[in-house]
């Protein structure tokens, strides 16, 4: 069964659009970026699927039933920068309300929990700061924190909004191992994101989106040079001197350049 | 000391605890001038149930006075739903509008009774005793302390019974809603508590001091702890005892006591925001010149290893041109080296400065991370 079904799917911020009609079918057991320019809908795209926005028109089953009542089949890494980091709470804490769902109202969570909680740390390699507060994270161990919260949910539909922004190297490999166990053992993952040069090496299928879906599919057949100059309008932005695969610092991709020629994501493809 | 003075300082105490409980969740939703909104727009609530029943004591009050604590959420909401203007300017809107409708419905209409604008910015606590529950002709107490005893175990039973949605949505509202706990449910059902503490708290201690005693210790909480739990604990506890002190000084100078307590508050967070150990300014400037230190050492250190073994090294390395190369003052270089030199990450050797062993391992490893 596929995983996510959208079909003529239409968000807007009053009279403004977003995503317009939008069909996007996304099978079960693959590993899908998301990429597209800024203002693209990545976002909305993503919290459309979790029903955090009330889309305009069309409609998205998750598994082949509306999100209401699949709920539970969904985990959700938000942006890094989405929360407040010197909320005062430790990094047990913070993945332990990847259970809360489960628990629903009003139960406390307890020793399983816990346990759970643990473990998915361990997945991060994060079981050493279990006990630190989080306002003393760096940017990666924070992304972790937040891989190891969706973990706990223990969903078999993974949306992630750049799980690689501003993350070290070291990071951004711990990350896809864990994604790509996900993958193997069944699961889908979609993330938004920003390299586009590491698109075919991380992921196996692609959707290119500017407001209207460009291009979707296997990354060998979607990601061409025509879909990506479609994608961005002819601007492809890259990250320059970013040779060793990891996105830079600030992850926007906004204003790079546009000597997409000799880009080093185009080898990539070849 | 009277029965009188026990009774105001145990309604003052009350109070504060009351108050601080859902202070802590404003603060830590940034959300702290919403309160100085709900603590005055209660009045028109208050102002309209009294022209319907026509009794100061009705329980109505308390009632319209809640929902007139929502109304003012929901026209801010909807008012920066507009996007027109920011968050803190829709409270500047909204918050005004109805206050002085209730302002002039009282100069207008109820000049004679006991609701007067006094009364409303800085309450009588001094007098709250004065208003007793009887029941069947016997004195229970004052009968604001039965009611702000009965606002402080509603706080503390919502605290605890939905501490982990409360959490959840104040710490990410968009995980929460995707788990199926509604944000915007939990936001009313806060913000309704947030109304009656106000209204409770307000008829005792004024409109002034609920937003003091709301917001002001969580704040000093919030540099004093890293743990939510600790933090809900310690508003209760500073607003415990702010109340208690500041009722003393205003016993001593012969002051207002909501006055003096608001005061103390202000006090007691100015101390904390000083002498925080971990937060506070005075931690914090020590520890940002400490690690200028550190950091002025190490980039000596790597100044040296760079020009380890070339020609320029003997100049590089002279402690009398150091300020000229790493344009520190003489002054800042002398210390550096001082303290350098005491960690042993360097050594003086004729005419010039060498990196110990240690020194040079130290550089090294910053360098290559």
């Amino acid at each position: 069964m596929n995983a996510i079904e959208i079909n003529d799917l239409t968000v807007a911020y009053q009279d403004k659009p977003v995503l317009w009609d939008l069909d996007l079918t996304v099978p079960s057991g693959i590993l899908m970026a998301v990429v597209g320019p800024n203002g693209a809908g990545k976002t909305t795209l993503i919290k459309a699927i979790l029903g955090l926005i009330d889309p305009a028109a069309g409609q998205v089953l998750v598994q082949g039933k509306p999100y209401r009542r699949q709920r539970h089949l969904l985990a959700y890494v938000p942006q890094r920068g989405s929360v407040d980091w010197d909320f005062p709470t430790s990094v047990l804490d913070v993945v332990m309300m990847g259970r809360y769902g489960a628990l629903g109202w009003i139960r406390r969570p307890g020793g399983r929990e816990r346990a759970l909680a643990m473990q998915a740390l361990d997945k991060v390699g994060m079981t050493d700061l279990a006990e630190r507060q989080i306002s003393q994270l760096s940017g990666g161990q924070q992304q972790r924190v937040f891989l190891a919260r969706a973990l706990v949910q223990d969903a078999c539909i993974y949306l992630m909004d750049e799980p690689f922004q501003g993350v070290d190297a070291k990071t951004e490999r711990a990350i896809m191992d864990v994604l790509r166990e996900l993958r193997d053992t069944g699961n889908t993952v979609i993330a938004v994101h920003h390299a586009l040069q590491t698109v075919p090496e991380y992921f196996d299928w692609v959707t290119l989106l500017n407001v209207r879906l460009i291009a979707a599919g296997p990354v060998k057949e979607a990601f061409t040079e025509a879909n990506i100059r479609l994608a961005y309008s002819g601007r492809v932005p890259f990250h320059s001197g970013t040779s060793n695969g990891t996105s830079n610092g600030d992850g926007s991709g906004k204003g790079d350049g546009d000597d997409a020629d000799d880009a080093p994501w185009l080898s990539a493809l070849r | 000391m009277s029965t009188i003075d026990i009774e105001i300082q145990l309604i003052a105490v009350v109070v504060a605890v009351s108050c601080a409980l859902p202070g802590v969740y404003l603060v830590l939703r940034r959300m702290a001038m919403m309160s100085d909104a709900i603590s005055h727009t209660v009045l028109l609530g208050i102002v309209l149930a009294f022209f319907v029943t026509g009794d100061i004591a009705s329980p109505l009050l308390i009632i319209a006075a809640a929902a007139t604590g929502m109304l003012t959420v929901t026209l801010v909401e909807s008012v920066r739903g507009t996007r027109l203007v920011t968050q803190d300017a829709a409270i500047g809107l909204v918050f005004p509008a109805l206050f002085s409708i209730a302002v002039i419905l009282i100069s207008r209409y109820a000049g004679d009774v006991h609701l007067d604008t006094d009364a409303v910015l800085l309450g009588e606590l001094a007098f709250a005793p004065f208003t007793r529950l009887e029941v069947g002709g016997v004195d229970l107490g004052p009968k604001t302390l039965y009611v702000m005893g009965g606002v402080l175990l509603l706080n503390v039973g919502f605290i605890i019974t939905f501490y982990k949605e409360l959490k959840l949505t104040t710490f990410d509202a968009a995980l929460a809603a995707s788990l199926g706990f509604s944000p915007v449910l939990l936001h009313y059902a806060f913000m309704g508590l947030v109304s009656v503490t106000a209204v409770g708290a307000f008829d005792a201690v004024g409109s002034v001091l609920v937003v003091a005693l709301m917001i002001v210790p969580p704040a000093g909480a919030y540099l004093l702890t890293e743990k939510l739990r600790w933090m809900i604990v310690l508003s209760a506890l500073l607003g415990a005892s702010s109340a208690l002190a500041g009722y003393w000084v205003a016993w001593v100078a012969d002051a207002s006591i909501a006055g003096s307590i608001a005061s103390v508050t202000g006090a007691q967070f100015l101390l904390i925001f000083l002498l925080a150990p971990e937060r506070g300014v005075i931690a914090q400037s020590m520890r940002r010149a400490r690690q200028r230190v550190e950091f002025a050492q190490l980039m000596l250190a790597i100044h040296l290893l760079n020009h380890e073994g070339t020609p320029e090294a003997e100049r590089e390395s002279r402690e009398s041109e150091l300020h000229e190369h790493l344009r520190w003052s003489p002054k800042f270089v002398a210390r550096i080296v001082r303290l350098a030199e005491r960690e042993e990450l360097i050594e003086r050797e004729a005419g010039g400065l060498r990196l110990t062993p240690a020194g040079r391992a130290v550089a090294r490893s910053a360098i290559a991370a």
